[in-house]
């Protein structure tokens, strides 16, 4: 601030944080993204060669299948779980135990480790003896191997985590709108502006923040599908639910080809960033038209 | 027939009653105030008028017309709330066609009102801006122009005056005043303070736990009160009240002894205070000279001296724990500690027994020789 030996002493404050930040973030980013250009494995092998890992992603259809996989995942997941996130939140916006006690049993499974849920869901969609299986028995139906189908496995692992992630959108729909101020909406009332019409032109535009940021936050965090297609079907049948990151996984961690693994983890980076930053944009430039 | 008419509302939260059995009429133009401190029911009145809580016995009808079972937009009423309640992502116009475009006014008539409403309320130039780009003041005019432009029966003021700091305020109540007149429609308006009832108000609404303390014109509220409370709540400084035993009458005026012996002939007659002995003696501290006190019927030490600028007010005490303030010119030389006599006229003081206050009839009606 004033004069450099002050202004050193001054870091020793934030020293502590630093360490971390620099030690546990910016430090493995960029061993990453170094290795990303080596030819490297798991015995700590390397050999520099350039953008040869990026152009073998570019060819690899395993990797663009799973890019694919996991597009479609998002398409699946986020849209439903902003609209049904914020749909239990408007219907659970309201003083009393029962209102209390469901906000609590919607925000449940969110607390269940994935272990737990792809557990369940597996018995649910199990042809042999799950639930699913036992009601299309009811009505006389053949039951579906979910899991065992390339078309329905994806789509069966997208509701299991919609099931499993609802939670977080519907708590921060809440909280938005019990920041909105009554008064507003009884305003809205005086206006004769009906229930559909103060939802549209009153409430949703209140919360629009919440809106976007709940968009961000399931992109970045669906974008990262793991555990339940691990768990649930391996990625298969034939890649049709592979995901990127059980790629990496895989690519690192059973072939041992790290330096590729890491490749393909920049490229999850950039599109994660891309899709954030996308989506930022496009609410921005809305609000700077309105 | 009046325009408006409360008949019996009572409102009750779980056992705590807020309004308990209360009827008003209210002309078709008139501008009334209901004043009270917090928590005594008044806001909660104003918004089951408007709508806003349920009405859970009694009647509202508006222009002959029962509103309290209909939604708050069928009333024919316009809210002005405390806090504005503007619809933050809309510009100053769309927050006032909002409302407009609900029940289906065409665009053109929609402009003319928006466009008259902004030039009677110098808003013009904000139209186009967000609530958020406007001031505090200005936000105020807003909503009273979206309250405008629906040209309702019935304007209804929640405390809007409280936001704003108290140069604003004081012009604001003035400008509110001036707007009545040209838009002439009735309006209730909701306040804690007393300097805007007695401003704005053709009829003033006392009320307390949720009941009506009096009902009547600014000057009758300060002049007449009805009660006690309203004695102690309307006027700055408060009025002074000591408790009194009631005397003979002496020529049909009652007639009062303090808790220090001494002994006071009111302008008030005497056969109105019926079988009651004891009851409370309310005087303003405008009623109270400084007199000589060798002569004056009360006498005692200055504990307290406020100089208000104009006025200066004497904090007089005068034994068996009995003190008065009283009011002496700006420029009154009186210190601390210093002897003085105090005169009261007759015609300033008020009685209260029961639940009843007492008055001299005129101040003509004082008997000449106790007149200040």
């Amino acid at each position: 601030m004033i004069g450099g030996e002050r202004s050193w002493r001054h870091l020793l404050y934030v020293a502590p944080f630093l360490v971390f930040f620099l030690g546990l973030l910016v430090y493995p980013l960029l061993a990453g993204l170094s290795l990303s250009f080596d030819k490297a494995d798991l015995f700590g092998a390397h050999q520099f060669i350039g953008v040869e890992n990026y152009r073998r992603l570019l060819h690899d259809e395993v990797f663009l299948g799973a890019v694919r996989n996991t597009l479609y995942f998002l398409a699946l997941t986020v849209p439903a779980l902003t609209v049904i996130g914020l749909a239990l939140a408007l219907a659970l916006n309201r003083a009393g135990s029962l209102a209390m006690v469901l906000r609590g049993v919607f925000f449940a499974s969110s607390v269940l480790s994935v272990t737990i849920v792809t557990l369940l869901w597996r018995v649910m969609l199990s042809p042999g003896s799950g639930l699913l299986a036992g009601i299309a028995r009811i009505f006389g139906r053949e039951p579906v191997a979910f899991l065992n189908d390339p078309r329905l496995a994806l789509p069966a692992i997208a509701v299991t985590t919609i099931w499993w992630c609802l939670g977080l959108p519907m708590m921060l729909f809440l909280a938005a709108l019990q920041q909105l101020p009554p008064e507003l909406l009884e305003a809205a009332a005086l206006d004769s502006a009906g229930r559909w019409r103060t939802l549209w032109s009153i409430t949703l535009p209140s919360i629009r923040r919440t809106f976007v940021l709940v968009l961000i936050i399931e992109i970045v965090l669906q974008f990262q599908l793991f555990g339940q297609a691990q768990l649930m079907t391996r990625g298969g049948p034939n890649n049709s639910s592979r995901p990127i990151v059980l790629f990496i996984y895989e690519t690192g961690f059973n072939r041992w080809d790290v330096g590729y693994a890491s490749a393909a983890s920049q490229a999850l980076f950039l599109l994660i960033l891309a899709a954030a930053m996308g989506q930022y944009w496009v609410t921005r430039r809305d609000q700077g038209a309105s | 027939m009046q325009h408006i008419e409360l008949s019996h509302i009572s409102k009750s939260y779980g056992e705590t009653s807020v309004i308990d059995n209360l009827s008003l009429d209210i002309g078709a133009h008139e501008f009334i105030v209901f004043l009270g401190p917090s928590g005594c029911g008044k806001s909660t009145l104003l918004r089951m008028i408007a709508g806003l809580e349920s009405v859970d016995a009694g009647e509202i009808h508006v222009a002959g017309r029962r509103i309290d079972r209909l939604p708050p937009g069928q009333r024919g009423v316009a809210m002005v709330f405390q806090h504005y309640a503007l619809y933050p992502h809309m510009s100053v116009r769309e927050n006032m066609a909002f409302g407009l475009r609900n029940v289906g006014i065409d665009a053109a008539d929609i402009v003319r009102r928006i466009d008259e409403a902004a030039r009677m309320l110098e808003i013009t130039h904000l139209l186009e801006r967000k609530p958020a780009q406007v001031s505090g003041g200005q936000r105020q005019r807003v909503a009273i122009g979206r309250a405008i432009v629906k040209a309702p029966q019935l304007f209804l003021f929640d405390e809007p005056l409280s936001n704003l700091d108290a140069a604003l305020r004081a012009r604001t109540r003035i400008e509110l005043a001036q707007l009545h007149q040209r838009v002439n429609a009735a309006t209730l308006f909701v306040t804690h303070d007393q300097v805007e009832a007695m401003t704005l108000a053709h009829r003033i609404v006392v009320l307390n736990g949720g009941c009506i303390e009096q009902i009547g014109t600014p000057r009758e509220i300060y002049a007449r009160p009805a009660s006690r409370f309203v004695a102690g709540f309307v006027g700055t400084p408060t009025m002074n009240f000591a408790e009194a035993m009631l005397l003979p009458p002496v020529n049909g005026r009652a007639c009062v002894r303090l808790g220090n012996g001494a002994t006071l002939v009111t302008a008030i007659a005497a056969q109105q205070l019926d079988a009651t002995t004891t009851c409370t003696l309310g005087v303003r501290p405008q009623s109270i000279a400084v007199a000589d006190p060798g002569s004056a019927p009360l006498r005692g030490p200055v504990r307290i001296v406020e100089h208000l600028g104009d006025r200066t007010l004497l904090h007089v005490e005068l034994g068996a724990g009995l003190s008065l303030v009283a009011e002496d010119s700006g420029a009154s030389r009186v210190a601390v500690g210093e002897l003085v006599g105090l005169q009261i006229a007759s015609s300033g003081m008020h009685l209260f027994a029961g639940k009843r206050g007492y008055h001299a009839e005129s101040p003509a009606d004082a008997p000449p020789g106790l007149r200040a």
